[in-house]
């Protein structure tokens, strides 16, 4: 077995079942059980990453989800690369493939460490400061070569081929972290009958109790287990760590269903969307570095780290420890490591007089303890090999060094303990310092909510197990152990150090390269608020959301400003608590199931025929028609023509549809519409304008009078769903009194607009009714039989050619739109889409809502003075309108602008100036809204909005274009052909 | 994501949701000053604490209600029909 620091015996692995898998291109054995981390470390190999910004070899400090340095990318190919997954977080399988990041050409040998001889060069807000001017740099010059020197992993270049799954789960109680408080907690609410859901990220339960030695916590720890998985109400997810807690106790949990397993197993992840009772947050406590010169060197890490990988994994993370520590707990490290085979150094300890229970037991099994004694540096290259101690008295001063330098081959540091209150923070709670533990604690949830164990800043396993188990509402028995009383810490913000130069740097934030240097310069420069310093410097602003730093930044801050710790307050803690991948975000929403598709009853028939589709909201709409050979331009030009000259068929199914009926919906139309709808008899349809109160234009359409307390509303395509709100909103909450009644019919009905002058004659061989300008003119309606299908057909003009607009039941559309085009072979019937539509109402100078409005557009803009009723009472935007700016002079009109050269077409958008080349900057009069070759005019065409445009008629301006010169225009009236409108008539 | 006590579907996700902004603005009569109809286009309490706003079941019963909302805590603390008088009588 070529794993030198696997023991023989013990752990949570199974040796049964060995492993390889692939780093940097070497292949290493491991056994299923292994973290990517705890494998190599097996192997004695701590070098797994360079940092962010001064690319300094790193290796884990931690074992967990806090882990800031070992960031590795797994990569499988075809679309399945992870970057910046923590390598303490990734379970091992075989044929695992991972490389570092940050790096070239190698890990060992990356160049960017240059930055770190030139880091004076470089310090906090670096960045900030320099890469600011000139402005042209910024693409070519600065963002690449930072993104190149500083950096994480790669993003994927392909689509991701794996599967994630969303699923909503309520419960009375959500039970975060499975260790003793948490396993307490589930199971008094379990035995309430409570339905509960316990999560917890690791693959086994029982938290720090999950893989211990000391066989009352197992033992204890099975007990509960197995009745948990007995409860039936008790909902058990491993695997799989909550990651934000929202507003009204809602809280987004990520499960790992398969990344331990080989790829495209299964579903690979599922986002769990929690809607809680009661959350009892039992997330335990992370430990805390200590901030010293040389604690970023591979082979320094977390105390509690070493034994995890002890306890969990049989893994010595060296056979040479130093420890270096301000608390007890550090020792029973010491103590576990020693007995498993370590020849353990010393102990470390800033404290004066350490006698605790766990520090007597070190000594009693022949540990050396140095006090008052601190480690001012560090030295090894790619992994540490020995540190320097010095003497501190008792106000924390350094008095001279202990001895030379001391040969290691790990330094484990314990700077105490942090409760982790992420996710209470995140759920709005409140926090206060603890001057024991020298950490914030949960001082109040918001919601409905409690903190229990050491999350809540207990650290002692029967008080955490009494709390959690009285946060589930119930009591449960303590293990049958006497835990050893711990000794209080001493504090020590940042340890004094001899070293200097630029090399000698303590790090706070290792994830963003961020040193106890950095705050100071922070706060010299003047930034006194801790989320200043935080944005100054970027510390905890790492993807590790400085689960291990931000407590030592904030007091080291509070130290530099001299300030009390509470008074420095902490930063935000923002979801996710870990990172979470893009597909589990989406879920099922992506490719064809990313949103809704609409399509029209036609739209199978349009498919089959060529059409090019274009998306109108949801809805897939016909856009044109292209014949063989034929490119869009050329296809729009034919239809234009066609319509105008002989006839036209368009589906106008999309149009929104709304059922008006109720005793008082005339009056209502009266509130809503800007003109008179008092005399509009049933057989007769109305053009309406809608006005937001303001007095803007919000949406227009065709309204008929099926009865007189029935009416049937069209709207927009786009506008459909708003206005259909806007009625209701007006209708339950404006105007309670008025008996009306709306439903949506836009899908019940299959429209189809048959535009030309032929088109009477195609259509009356298809009715069974009359259809004459005498029994059916312009702007009524008439329920006919179409092609044996009852329906509606409505004298509706869109292009100022005589025209019908054809209703049928949505089932028939096809069959009705069948005969059409068959009874069209004879007319020359020409097949037209959304194009030809806009193209031929701009003809005609007919607005669309949406483009040549934005929301600050009045009908007198539009030259619609004629729509706006000033007999009738009040109906929306009829008070809005009488604003003074809405009346003032020089408002922008709508006008039509015909080019000099009638070839040229103008950009839709373009700004209209009064001179071809005007001093900058320019003064703009106004803009095109709608900008098309007409072949019927023989000209390009052009609609805007000016400033004063109805007294410039005549006048001339210019219209720069995005590619070449400005454009001269003549303002012409916005009427393009047939001003009269005699065509729409007969 | 708010939990709302729809007054005719029970309590449903925010999602299904969408807040029509303060509650119990009056719309006056086109006769009023231009000061008066400004303060009705434009002008919107921002308390800290209780705020009365109107929100509308819109992908399920349709139907508009009042709520009171706490801005700090987005806590609840409320929910009545439209057209009641809000809670102690006054209009934010
Ligand atoms: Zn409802």
């Amino acid at each position: 077995m070529n794993q030198p620091y696997r023991l023989a015996g013990g752990g949570a692995i199974d040796r049964t079942r060995p492993l390889q898998f692939t780093f940097d291109d070497r292949v290493y054995d491991a056994f299923a059980g292994d973290t990517l981390a705890s494998a190599l470390l097996a192997h004695g190999v701590h070098l797994m990453g360079r940092s962010f910004k001064y690319h300094r070899p790193r290796g884990p400090i931690a074992a967990g989800a806090e882990e800031p340095n070992a960031l590795v990318q797994i990569e499988h190919g075809g679309g399945r690369t992870d970057p910046n997954t923590r390598a303490t977080a990734v379970e091992v399988f075989q044929g695992l493939y991972a490389h570092s990041q940050n790096r070239w050409p190698s890990l060992k040998s990356d160049v960017g460490v240059i930055n770190d001889f030139v880091s004076p060069l470089i310090p906090a807000a670096f960045y900030y400061k320099t890469f600011m001017w000139p402005r042209s740099f910024w693409d070519k010059l600065y963002e690449p070569a930072i993104r190149r020197a500083a950096g994480l992993g790669e993003a994927p270049h392909q689509p991701d081929p794996d599967r994630y799954q969303h699923r909503h789960a309520h419960c009375d109680v959500l039970v975060v972290g499975a260790g003793p408080a948490g396993l307490a907690a589930a199971l008094a609410a379990g035995r309430a009958g409570r339905r509960v859901l316990l999560i917890d990220e690791n693959p086994t339960l029982g938290g720090t109790l999950a893989h211990t030695s000391t066989e009352a916590l197992a033992d204890w720890r099975d007990r509960l287990t197995e009745e948990l998985v007995g409860l039936p109400d008790v909902t058990i997810l491993t695997r799989t760590t909550v990651t934000g807690y929202y507003d009204h106790n809602y809280l987004l949990a990520l499960e790992r269903v398969s990344d331990h397993l080989p790829p495209a197993s299964s579903v690979r992840q599922r986002l769990w969307r929690i809607r809680a009772g009661r959350v009892v947050l039992a997330t335990g406590a992370i430990e805390r570095p200590l901030v010293f010169v040389g604690n970023d060197r591979p082979g320094v890490m977390l105390a509690s780290a070493a034994r995890t990988y002890l306890e969990r994994f049989a893994v010595l993370v060296g056979r040479r420890p130093l420890f270096f520590t301000n608390n007890d707990s550090a020792y029973a490290v010491a103590s576990a490591m020693k007995a498993a085979g370590a020849e353990v150094v010393a102990v470390v300890d800033v404290r004066s007089d350490p006698k605790g229970p766990l520090v007597q037991a070190a000594r009693d099994a022949g540990i050396i303890v140095r006090t008052n004694a601190v480690v001012v540096g560090t030295e090894g290259r790619h992994r540490i090999h020995q540190a320097a101690l010095g003497t501190l008295d008792d106000q924390g001063v350094l008095t001279g060094h202990l001895g030379t330098p001391v040969g290691c081959d790990v330094l484990l540091m314990s700077g105490g303990w942090n409760p982790n209150v992420s996710l209470h923070s995140q759920g709005r709670g409140k926090l206060r310092y603890d001057d024991g533990l020298a950490a914030f604690v949960p001082d109040g949830g918001q919601q409905q909510s409690a903190s229990a164990g050491a999350c809540n800043g207990v650290m002692n396993t029967a008080r955490a197990v009494a709390e959690g188990a009285a946060a589930g509402g119930g009591a449960v028995d303590a293990p049958a152990f006497e835990e050893p009383e711990e000794e209080s810490l001493r504090p020590v913000q940042v340890v004094p150090s001899d070293r200097s130069g630029a090399r000698a740097k303590a790090f706070v934030d290792f994830q963003n390269d961020v040193t106890a240097k950095d705050l100071g310069i922070a706060v010299r420069e003047g930034m006194i608020s801790i989320e200043h310093v935080k944005r100054f410097t970027t510390t905890g602003m790492a993807t590790d959301q400085g689960k291990t730093s931000s407590v030592n930044a904030i007091a080291i801050v509070a130290e530099q400003l001299g300030t009390p710790i509470p008074a420095v307050g902490t930063t935000t803690y923002r979801p996710p608590y870990v990172p979470l991948t893009f597909g589990a975000a989406a879920g099922h929403s992506r490719g064809r199931l990313f949103d809704v598709v609409r399509r029209t009853p036609m739209h199978g028939w349009a498919a089959e025929h060529g059409a090019v589709f274009e998306d109108v909201g949801n809805w897939k709409r016909a856009w044109y028609f292209p014949r063989s050979g034929e490119d869009m331009h050329a296809a729009v030009q034919r239809e234009c023509k066609a319509v105008r000259e002989g006839c036209g068929l368009m589906d106008a199914s999309t149009l929104g549809k709304i059922d008006v009926r109720g005793k008082d919906a005339r009056a209502f139309l009266n509130r809503v519409y800007t003109n008179a709808w008092s005399k509009l008899e049933p057989g007769r349809c109305r053009y309406g304008l809608m006005l937001r109160d303001d007095g803007f234009v919000f949406d227009d359409g065709v309204t008929a009078c099926l009865a007189d307390d029935h009416f049937h509303m069209t709207t927009t395509t786009g506008g459909a769903p708003r206005v259909l709100a806007w009625l209701e909103d007006l209708s339950q909450t404006e105007w309670p009194d008025l008996e009306v009644y709306f439903t949506s019919v836009t899908e019940q009905w299959a429209t189809m607009a048959l535009s030309g002058p032929d088109a009477r004659d195609l259509l009356q061989p298809l009715v069974e009714e009359d259809i004459s300008a005498a029994a059916l003119p312009h702007l009524a309606w008439m329920e006919a039989t179409i092609a044996g299908v009852a329906g509606r057909i409505f004298r509706i003009s869109f292009t100022g050619e005589r025209a019908f607009e054809i209703n049928v039941p949505a089932g028939y559309g096809r069959h009705v739109w069948q005969a059409l085009v068959d009874a069209g072979e004879a007319h020359g019937l020409c097949l037209y889409g959304t194009e030809t539509m806009h193209v031929l109402r701009a003809e005609k100078g007919y607005i669309i809502v949406g483009q040549e409005t934005d929301g600050t557009v009045t009908p007198y803009d539009l030259g619609m003075d004629w729509i706006v009723s000033t007999k009738k009472g009040d109906f929306a935007g009829k008070r809005g309108l009488l604003r003074p700016d809405l009346q003032a002079e020089g408002r922008k009109q709508l006008v039509g602008l015909a080019t000099l050269d009638p070839d040229v077409v103008l950009d839709e958008g373009a700004q209209i100036t009064a001179e071809a080349e005007p001093r900058i900057p320019a003064r703009m009069l106004g803009h095109v809204t709608s900008s098309y070759m007409s072949p019927n005019c023989g000209r390009s065409i052009a609609l805007a909005l000016l400033a004063g445009g109805r007294e410039r008629i005549g006048s001339h301006l210019f219209v720069p274009q995005l590619d070449g010169p400005a454009v001269e225009v003549e303002v012409v009236a916005p009427v393009f052909f047939d001003p009269k409108g005699e065509r729409l008539n007969g | 994501m708010l939990l709302i006590d729809c007054p005719h579907c029970g309590p449903r996700a925010e999602i299904e949701f969408h807040c029509g902004g303060q509650a119990h603005v009056v719309r006056p009569g086109v006769e009023v000053e231009d000061a008066d109809w400004e303060r009705y286009l434009f002008v919107r309490a921002n308390p800290k604490g209780a705020h009365l706003e109107r929100w509308v079941h819109l992908h399920g019963c349709g139907r508009w209600f009042n709520v009171v909302r706490h801005t700090v805590s987005d806590e609840i603390e409320r929910v009545y029909p439209m057209g009641e008088a809000p809670p102690g009588g006054t209009a934010a």
